[in-house]
């Protein structure tokens, strides 16, 4: 029987050599191993899988190629679905997607789906070079596409496919958003993926400027009006960080986890080539427990910092993949939960010299089913620390919504879109984080490629 | 690529730099500034627009070398270029707000220090060009610093002040406010504070004995320069504000100044920042 063969492990970096470099953590399958994992596959006949995944990639069926050998019909099916496999292979929730909902998981470890996803994604990388760049015939209609992160990147390569002219504006030097910026090189490495999925973007004829910041170089009105496009797709992400709103909060040494980040991975500053400086500090308290929390406190235990994850609710609750908690407890990173921050605490310089704290107990399940934390009485203790990094989520950037006329935006400052990305205003579409606030890689791709079907449905009725 | 088509040295640390950015030009706005970085190894660095040509699609940057990137910045020479000159950002000087009618009733005073004198020179000349002819002073230690002085004079009445009495005024700008205002008895309704944090904070506080309201321009630290970041958030009036999408101008009499010196001094002793690390600007203190 297929399912009592145990999953295929996947190699990994040691974790102790791992957390002193930026060097990507797990290797990934090989073909050997790929078509053993795959062979694992029940086939269902009603895949729970698919409907689990977001943009309903055709997984048995994907996976049935990989087993069978077929690497290239593997990449052509997941194509139908996702532009991005080789990133969400290693991006995705996937133990509360498609692995979550595998009929295997209910008595054993589930089909690694993700790690397959990724190698169909690195083996259709590695052999681009082979396949002749394929222009499609242009229709004479132009699209400008704000922001080079999965929505854009994904929007601007279906309409390309479809014969637009197509213009990534990007605010950033580097393209790619939040994959760039945002999640870490051990986790996503920038120049063997990120780089070579923009490429294949550019590959199809899609234009890429940076240095670009609609709504400030440029406003969407400009690019409809005097720049000559027919639609606009705004991806711009969620950029915005948040802080508590406790007392010292702009001493030296507190960062947002987006500043953190953008330092160590758009700018390189853990390089010493790079002119770019960044602060770990000697013990350094990351505050939240989501994705961004995992990569800001592996990145601050690289630079050699004692690093601690803080977040209010218990390890159940936490809003991270499970394999970035499990990565970063295997590297050293120490987890305290059930704890909350109240006030940072100064040195005479102005500097962070510790973390006024207290513990959190869980109430009954809120609304939302989560069970609520709330402060335990006389519980206040000190942490020891001279860096704090606040990962508390991020919202929409408010730049496009205050420039552009007839833009609605709800009251947590996203881009109000239907579930095409039509917005109020006639020939702008939305997608990604701007429209959902932070969110997943995988959504943002599948976001921004329904828009780019709204956008050719509105433009060939034009 | 970013091509600077003229360089010229102000002062030994201070240059003016030309660069061909035609978006940048055709969209800037007085008290506006572009992030630029220098090659693929640099920092972004925020820099106020002195001036914009959208016909020529220029901009013109002043810089002081006081650390190792703005050291990396003036090192570049005609002909070079930026890898990166995005822009423009922040909000533009409230002043454009104003309506003709507005503006011509307006009294404003320019406190200029030091390399703060050419982020001034924008806003004064767009007044000038609507018909008001702003008073300006500007201060520096000697008058070997000067910058910007023969430019500004076109635009506005200019007054100057130096600490060791090389030329004009002898003293801080804070006197010399003194002495327009109290002295010779000379009316505005309004000032307008750019230079060194130091200059700033005193010369608000002058500001305010007069009871005029004042708009300074922070120069704070940046990553992106587009609000993703957070490392330019400045309280003021008690709120947390960041520099790069709700300013570069705040209310002087709100900011604290304190802090702001604090958290701009933040990578200074970071051994990245191999470049002589300690000497404060006195020009205003």
């Amino acid at each position: 029987m297929a399912n009592r063969i145990p999953r295929v492990p996947v190699r990994e970096q040691d974790p102790k050599v791992r957390a002193t470099n930026f060097e990507e953590v797990c290797y990934g399958y090989d073909g050997d191993e790929a078509v053993a994992e795959a062979g694992r596959c029940l086939n269902c006949r009603n895949p729970r899988c698919v409907g689990a995944c977001p943009v309903h990639v055709s997984i048995p069926e994907f996976i049935a190629k990989v087993a069978g050998g077929d690497f290239a019909g593997a990449a052509a099916t997941i194509a139908r679905d996702s532009s991005l496999p080789s990133v969400c292979g290693r991006v995705c929730p996937q133990e509360s997607q498609c692995e979550g909902s595998c009929v295997l998981g209910i008595k054993q470890e589930p089909v690694a789906i993700g790690k397959l996803e990724r190698f169909v994604g690195d083996w259709a990388i590695a052999h681009a070079g082979e396949a002749p760049a394929e222009k499609p015939a242009r229709n004479g209609k132009r699209v400008a596409v704000v922001g080079s992160g999965p929505a854009g990147l994904a929007c601007a390569s279906d309409l390309a496919k479809a014969g637009y002219e197509v213009k990534i504006f990007e605010a950033l030097h580097k393209v790619g958003g939040v994959l760039v910026y945002g999640i870490p090189e051990f986790r996503l490495p920038k120049e063997a993926i990120v780089a070579k999925e923009v490429e294949a973007v550019k590959r199809l004829g899609v234009e890429i400027e940076t240095d670009v910041v609609i709504g400030r170089t440029m406003t969407v009105d400009d690019l409809l009006d005097h720049e000559g496009y027919d639609a606009v797709f705004v991806g711009s992400g969620a950029g915005l960080p948040r802080f508590m709103g406790i007392e010292g909060e702009n001493l030296n040494g507190v960062f947002s986890a987006n500043e953190f980040l953008t330092r160590a991975n758009l700018m390189h500053a853990f390089d010493d080539k790079s002119d770019t400086p960044i602060i770990a500090g000697r013990k350094a308290v990351v505050v939240g427990g989501g994705n961004v929390a995992m990569d800001a406190v592996r990145t601050a235990k690289r630079l050699g910092a004692e690093a601690v994850i803080m977040y209010r609710r218990s390890e159940a609750e936490l809003p991270a993949r499970v394999e970035e908690v499990h990565h970063a407890k295997e590297e050293g990173v120490e987890f305290r939960m059930l704890t909350n921050p109240v006030r940072i605490l100064a040195d005479e310089a102005g500097w962070v010299k510790g973390l006024e704290c207290v513990e959190m107990e869980l109430g009954e399940p809120d609304e939302s089913g989560r069970r609520s934390p709330r402060v335990k009485e006389g519980s206040e203790f000190t942490v020891d620390c001279d860096v704090v990094i606040m990962a508390l989520g991020t919202s929409p950037n408010p730049l496009i919504k205050s420039t552009t006329k007839g833009l609605d935006t709800n009251r947590r400052g996203c881009i109000v879109a239907d579930e095409t990305g039509r917005t109020s205003r006639e020939g702008v579409f939305a997608g990604g984080d701007a429209v959902t606030g932070a969110a997943t890689v995988i959504l943002a791709m599948g976001a921004g490629r329904k828009a780019a079907r709204a956008i050719d449905e509105y433009l060939s009725a034009k | 690529m970013f091509e600077i088509v003229s360089k010229r040295v102000l002062s030994p640390a201070i240059t003016e730099m030309k660069v061909h950015a035609p978006r940048v030009a055709a969209s800037a706005k007085p008290g506006q500034f572009v992030i630029v970085r220098v090659d693929e190894e640099g920092e972004r660095i925020p820099l106020t627009i002195c001036d914009y040509d959208p016909e020529a699609g220029t901009v013109t940057i002043v810089t002081q070398t006081v650390g190792y990137s703005s050291g990396k910045i003036n090192a570049l020479e005609k002909g070079d270029s930026f890898a990166d000159f995005a822009g423009p950002l922040g909000r533009p000087s409230d002043l454009l707000d104003l309506t003709e009618e507005e503006l011509k009733k307006r009294r404003v005073l320019f406190v200029a220090g030091g390399v703060g004198t050419a982020p001034v020179y924008p806003q004064a000349k767009w007044l000038h060009e609507h018909g008001v002819t702003p008073d300006v002073i500007i201060g520096a230690k000697t008058n070997d610093l000067f910058t910007y002085v023969e430019e500004m004079k076109k635009v506005a009445n200019v007054h100057l002040a130096t600490d060791d009495g090389s030329e004009g005024f002898h003293g801080m700008v804070t006197g010399l406010m003194e002495q327009l205002i109290e002295k010779e008895g000379r009316e505005f309704d309004s000032c307008v504070i750019i230079g060194p944090m130091i200059m700033m904070k005193f010369a608000a506080r002058q500001a305010a004995r007069y009871g005029l309201p004042t708009m300074v321009s922070l120069n704070a630290l940046m990553v992106d320069g587009t609000g993703m970041c957070g490392a330019c958030r400045v309280s003021v009036g008690g709120e947390t504000k960041f520099t790069c999408v709700d300013g570069p101008e705040f209310d002087g009499a709100l900011v604290d100044f304190d802090e702001a010196m604090r958290r701009q001094n933040m990578y200074r002793n970071h051994p990245k920042n191999h470049h002589e690390p300690d000497k404060e600007c006195k020009c205003n203190g």
